[in-house]
């Protein structure tokens, strides 16, 4: 984007220059700010954003309203214009007094405000911990928004998703009714800015434009037509349009490049068979005249365009706006002058009646019909110098075009119709620099533009059913798969834990989250400590957590993220974002992305866009962006062999403007250095902290905060437990669950202890269920012949002083055996079955091969504890 | 006049036979809840009280059920959810996911059935089905939205468990595990296993996760149980149409029960293998030989039906083999002696053979060596020989190396029972040694 102050300041002390950023890259990226000076160089008075591709330029004034580039391409934030400014070094910066959709605002908050609101209605937000200085790049658009009285109601309409109600102010904490002062002062903005911004009125014709595609002659078809689809095609048209319009803006950042608006994109499915070449005429005017109903709903379309800081002339109604684009093709191609001539011609002819059926169409909504009135007045061309660089700049589009292979193919094929239509661009441009119109004209003009392209389409071109039906089609899966499912709700309630052991069963439960979390007390203050100082510094960082299974990394993470939301919330800190993945939780380490960006912004994209999306997120700076808290659990499943996911994920923190804390959990205390690559643990970095197993103390105090004073257990019983666990794991997990099960037992055989505590007997019985060993019983528990061939196993194997014999071998071991013990000799099916069937206790370890008598088998078990086994008979 | 009573008699014991039949088989084949168990009191109750708490109190669990093949685990698991959906309050909210690790090969199959059996794939359409990681977030999603008290309980089912424990990563295992621990919809994780070392397969992660609740089937009765099992295995129930037959039958089951032969028969069967599967499989062999004219079990039945079931599969098929394939199975034996279970090729057996041929055969013809070649290669098909693995099997048919499938013994008895058996045949088998 390049970017320039104009030099037709009032105080001729303007600086010409350009703006750093890709300013060479392309010409199809191409927009320029302008600016103008009334009262000194650092201050200006508006902004005029000028597209490339649809030629048109907006001019938008402090204290208006706009659109800013956020994270979601869906949803860019709302803001007003407070003050514009550059900086020492040269960029140009506006401060901002940011707005809130509802989506924007805590879950648990929204309910504060006890009432519906609709997706048009914003907030005023006043919280503290936002940026309010941001880029002027970011800037998409200008909005409408009307302020309403508390009374009033947010009125519904069915084609004003553009138009944003502000009703009350957030302050991080609660809505309040806008005060009476600020509400005057937006309603002044407003007021202000009725001229400059787009009304639901121009998007309802140009809707209408690109579905009626009939002569221009055939009015009263038109209108039927009109009143017919007009209410699906707003829709669709605002959906696709809009989120075209900042989803592209999105991936030209991504790309650094030049992309294709969506309108462009639309020119292809309509027109498929037209080649690069062959670009005729008709289709550079259809071409425009898709660029055209873009910039009709939406403003410009982001990837082309300027800009400018205007000079406001006199009074706001005069906010300039180019309107060239039916001239274009005369300048290209002298063959289509005539056509061109029609199109000139044509739209004189129609401007007034056009403006007026759309009066007839919105008769009920008046007030959007003066608005556009009044805009239509007001959109006057303004004289914009151009650079002359563009034609040079145009190869290095081209250029820059076949290298950025990052976006769709499809979009990548429409790239190709770029350079001819900047071409038709610039020298309309031009051209148009050079008539400027007097008054009267430019009012017909403006009407001409919404006008044009329909006159020129012709209805074989494009088949009028393919336009709705294309436009929607990428909206409707998203609302089932947005679905939340749930577990349905049972129908009687749980019941309540009858008596004490049950009361304690339920408290023992691991599920159950603890009021505090005992002894981990050192580490939760560490991680609090790491997580606050970074969230005060605006800064980002890695931790690496490590610990066995069950010794509470997990719980003692979130337990300091609880810790700090809450301290958040009582504005002890910068509010941030907390989210969560879990490597075992995905499918694939390449869906860490998708995950993180799900929850970051709500997006569902593929693994690799997501990547995309995530890179550009972190590594720009974002306004009104929080600080992001990532838990990344089972860290080691994240593992690839490019361990590309890994890197990225240690390298974004890294970045100055990523705000992001990645507290990183594993079990093994050396996974840094064990399956890193060096440039992935260097990235990890040295923040570490290791949990160590509980001791026998810890985890008895564990039990008892647990209970909580509930006598249940006696006191040898929960510490035999502890003892028992910490010797074996350190695992609470173990833990919770030997007591659970004690109790069981207890309740049990309850009727016969006297006492109704769980006593060491009890937990003795529960460890033992768990921990003991099954082979021994189970090898008791065998048929006689199968303890007989388990006996003819051993027996081989000091025969032969091998570890692993032949089922052939065996066989001769036990038919011996038998004839010892006088039993009847099994056949060979029959030791075939026995052997199987211990194969599959994995007794044994049998070859799986069909090799019958000759498979070979192996002893699972130790000699020892066979023989043990079987002597205690 | 008396001949038509009788023949009515007949027709009622007919009608009277097949019920029996239709009535045992049921019990024999099927894993029907309602027949009764054995030996299995305590873990009946520990795993009725584990569904209990969770469909009552939303309690999350988990455990394992482990016991030999066929000694009870889906019975168990059938009879317990029997009498759980007895309650009102259970058939109402409980939801089953019954998986086998037979058919849910991966999880993706497996996650797909999971949301098709909890009903959910309606929720969105088709949609669910798209990607293996969507359909993964989704379900964690739907479980993560409930709680202990208001959703209701979710029982999974894993048959062969173990095969579960292969899937990538074990991320169903995880999931469910963790879900079962953590406060989220309650569920109950119950896995049925065969291998006693299914704790060692668990990832470490995995293993902290699951309970280490394991209810073990073990078979544990002795042979006076299960002589009981026996007779209440035959025995008809009291509901039994044909009234006076009941009597009848169940007298005769407790006399079989008290028989020498038929103890004999069973005791034997008991020493081999314990499940009552087998069992099951011995008593219908029996019950297939019960007819109109033979309408009681008798202990012959009982001893027939054992020697069917331990018959020696390979045994048998020697005794359908020409006189020249025995010979050649002979001298592979005699070449086993000799070189201590090396391997052979068809040019030494036929050499061996040669040889009794040319000294002392006096009934064998002396066959060309095709038609040996072509009875060599019909013991191939049989899988009486088999090349031993490893080496190109591109080598000349002669000289492929094999090994032979049947042990001395078989061979023996084989021929013992072998009709027609020349008696030089006989004697060459015995020993080869004479011959040099």
């Amino acid at each position: 984007m390049a970017a320039a102050w104009s030099p037709r300041a009032r105080g001729g002390r303007s600086l010409p220059l350009a703006l750093a950023r890709n300013s060479s890259l392309s010409l199809g990226a191409c927009a320029s700010v302008v600016t103008s000076h009334r009262a000194g160089p650092g201050l200006s008075r508006g902004i005029s954003i000028k597209s490339e591709r649809s030629l048109t330029e907006m001019c938008i004034q402090l204290g208006e309203f706009v659109l800013v580039e956020g994270e979601n391409a869906d949803q860019p934030f709302v803001a007003k214009l407070l003050k514009l400014y550059e900086d020492g070094s040269q960029e140009k910066h506006a401060v901002v007094q940011w707005f809130s959709r509802i989506t924007e605002l805590p879950l648990n908050k929204r309910k504060l405000l006890q009432r519906e609101v609709s997706p048009q209605e914003i907030f005023l937000d006043k919280a503290p911990g936002y940026d309010t200085d941001i880029n002027v790049e970011t800037i998409i658009k200008n909005v409408k928004v009307i302020p309403l009285a508390p009374k009033e109601a947010v009125p519904v309409r069915s084609n004003g998703k553009q138009i944003f109600f502000v009703k009350e102010s957030w302050d991080g904490k609660c809505f309040k009714p806008l005060s009476p002062g600020s509400l005057s002062e937006l309603k002044e903005a407003e007021k202000n800015k009725r001229v400059g911004s787009p009304s639901p009125l121009t998007d309802c014709q140009t809707s209408d434009f690109t579905c009626s595609l009939k002569a221009e002659t055939d009015r009263v078809t038109r209108s039927t037509v009109k009143t017919k689809n007009v209410q699906m095609e707003i829709e669709s048209r605002h959906s696709a349009s809009k989120s075209s319009l900042s989803k592209e803006r999105h991936s030209q950042r991504v790309a650094n490049g030049i992309n294709t608006p969506g309108a462009r994109k639309k020119l292809q499915l309509n027109s498929p068979t037209k080649s690069r070449n062959k670009l005729t005429g008709c289709d550079v005017l259809e071409l425009l005249g898709d660029d055209c109903d873009a910039l009709e709903s939406l403003e410009p379309s982001a990837t082309k365009r300027k800009v400018t800081f205007t000079e406001i002339l006199d009074s706001p109604p005069k906010i300039s706006r180019t309107n060239g684009e039916s001239d274009s093709p005369l300048t290209i191609r002298g063959d289509w002058s005539k056509l061109a001539e029609t199109v000139r011609i044509a739209p004189y002819r129609r401007s007034q009646a056009s403006s007026l059926k759309a009066k007839n169409l919105d008769g009920k909504d008046d007030d959007t019909c003066l608005a556009e009135e009044q805009e239509l007045k007001t959109r006057s061309p303004v004289v914009i110098p151009r650079s002359h660089r563009k034609c040079v700049q145009k190869t290095t589009a081209r250029i820059a075009e076949q290298l950025h292979f990052l976006n769709i193919s499809e979009q990548d094929r429409e790239d190709d119709y770029l350079p001819s239509t900047d071409c038709s661009d610039s020298s309309s441009n031009e051209e148009e620099e050079s008539m400027v119109p007097c008054t009267p004209k430019r009012k017909m003009r403006s009407s001409t533009t919404l006008s044009t392209p329909k006159s020129l389409r012709k209805p074989s071109d494009i088949t009028p059913a393919k336009t709705p039906r294309k436009t929607p089609e990428p909206r409707t899966p998203k609302t089932p798969r947005n679905a939340t499912p749930r577990i349905p709700i049972r129908n009687q309630a749980t019941e309540k834990p009858a008596n004490v052991l049950e009361e304690a069963r339920l408290r023992l439960h691991v599920s159950t989250i603890p009021g505090s979390l005992p002894c981990r007390e050192e580490e939760f203050q560490d991680i609090y400590n790491f997580v606050e100082s970074k969230l005060i510094d605006g800064t980002g960082g890695c931790m690496y957590i490590s610990g066995v299974p069950g010794t509470g990394k997990t719980a003692t993470v979130h337990e300091v993220i609880r810790c700090l939301q809450q301290t958040a919330e009582n504005d002890g800190l910068p509010s941030f974002q907390f989210i969560e993945i879990n490597g075992m939780k995905l499918t694939d380490p390449h869906q860490a992305y998708v995950q993180i960006l799900q929850l970051l912004t709500g997006q569902k994209v593929t693994a690799t866009h997501a990547a995309e999306l995530l890179a550009k997120l972190f590594s720009t700076p974002g306004p009104k962006r929080k600080t992001t808290v990532l838990i990344v659990d089972e860290l080691d499943l994240l593992w690839t062999r490019k361990q590309d996911v890994m890197y990225n994920l240690f390298d974004w923190p890294t970045q100055k403007q990523a705000k992001l804390i990645i507290l990183a959990i594993a079990n093994t205390m050396d996974l840094p250095e064990r399956i890193m690559m060096n440039r992935v643990a260097s990235r990890l970095g040295l923040t570490r902290m290791s949990f160590q197993p509980y001791t026998y103390k810890q985890l008895q105090q564990i039990i008892s905060s647990r209970l909580n004073h509930i006598k249940a257990f006696e006191e040898d019983a929960i510490q035999l437990v502890s003892r028992k666990v910490a010797a074996l794991s350190g695992d609470a997990r173990r833990c919770l669950d030997i007591c659970r099960r004690s109790t069981e037992i207890c309740e049990f055989s309850s009727q016969k202890s006297a006492s109704g505590l769980v006593s060491m007997a009890h937990v003795m019985k529960a460890i033992d269920e768990m921990f003991s060993s099954p082979y021994i019983n189970s090898i008791r528990n065998a048929s006689l012949h199968e303890q007989m061939f388990l006996k003819a196993i051993i027996a081989e194997f000091r025969r032969s002083g091998l570890e692993e014999a032949t089922v052939q071998q065996i066989y001769h071991q036990h038919v011996a055996l038998c004839r010892i013990e006088g039993l009847q000799i099994p056949t060979v099916s029959e030791i075939m079955a026995i052997c199987s069937r211990l194969g599959a206790c994995r007794f044994l370890l049998v070859e799986s091969n069909n090799k019958y008598l000759h498979v070979r088998v192996r002893l699972n078990i130790s000699q020892d504890d066979v023989m043990y086994a079987l002597k205690q008979e | 006049m008396s001949k038509r009573k009788s023949k009515e008699t007949s027709s009622v014991n007919g009608e009277c036979i097949s019920q029996v039949q239709r009535i045992l088989r049921e019990r024999f084949c099927h894993q029907c809840p309602n027949g009764k168990l054995f030996g299995v009191q305590l873990q009946y109750k520990h795993l009725l009280e584990l569904l209990k708490r969770t469909t009552i109190h939303g309690e999350s669990n988990s455990a394992l059920i482990i016991g030999p093949r066929g000694s009870g685990k889906t019975m168990l698991l059938n009879h317990v959810l029997k009498e759980l959906m007895e309650v009102k309050q259970v058939r109402e909210n409980l939801l089953q996911v019954h998986l086998n690790g037979l058919l849910q090969t991966n999880d993706k199959i497996a996650l797909k059935e999971i949301t098709r059996q909890l009903q959910m794939e309606n929720v969105v359409g088709d949609k669910v089905f798209g990607s293996f990681a969507e359909n993964l977030a989704f379900l964690l999603d739907a479980l993560k939205k409930g709680d202990r008290d208001s959703s209701c309980p979710v029982l999974f089912i894993l048959d062969e468990f173990d095969l579960f424990v292969h899937h990538k990563n074990q991320t169903l295992l995880y999931n469910l595990f963790d879900i079962s621990q953590s406060a989220q919809t309650p569920v109950t994780v119950i896995g049925l296993t065969c291998r006693q070392d299914i704790l060692e397969l668990l990832e470490k992660r995995v293993k902290s996760r699951f309970s280490h609740r394991q209810i073990y089937l073990m078979n544990s009765f002795d042979f006076k149980q299960y002589l009981r099992i026996f007779k209440e295995q035959l025995y008809l129930p009291a509901e039994f149409l044909y009234k006076p037959f009941i009597q009848k039958w169940n007298k005769n089951v407790q006399s079989l029960s008290e028989d020498r032969t038929v103890q004999d028969v069973l005791r034997n069967h008991f020493h081999c293998s314990k499940d009552l599967r087998s069992l099951h499989m011995l008593l219908m062999l029996a019950l297939s030989s019960i007819t109109i004219s033979h309408p009681f079990m008798t202990g012959s039945d009982l001893l027939e039906a054992s020697k069917l079931c331990r018959m020696d599969s390979k045994a048998n098929i020697v005794h359908g083999l020409s006189v020249l394939e025995i010979c050649l199975i002979i001298a592979m034996k005699h070449l086993n002696d000799v070189y201590e279970g090396e391997p052979f090729n068809f040019q030494m057996v036929y050499n061996e053979f040669q040889k009794f041929i040319q000294r002392k055969a006096h009934s064998m013809y002396n066959f060309e060596k095709p038609v040996v070649m072509k009875a060599f290669e019909h013991l191939l098909q049989l899988e009486l020989i088999k090349p031993i693995e490893g080496l190109p099997l591109r080598a000349q048919r002669e000289y492929l190396l094999m090994k032979l499938l049947l042990d001395n013994n078989q061979i023996m008895d084989a021929l013992q029972v072998y009709p027609n058996c020349p008696t030089d045949v006989k004697q060459w088998a015995t020993s080869s040694l004479s011959w040099l």
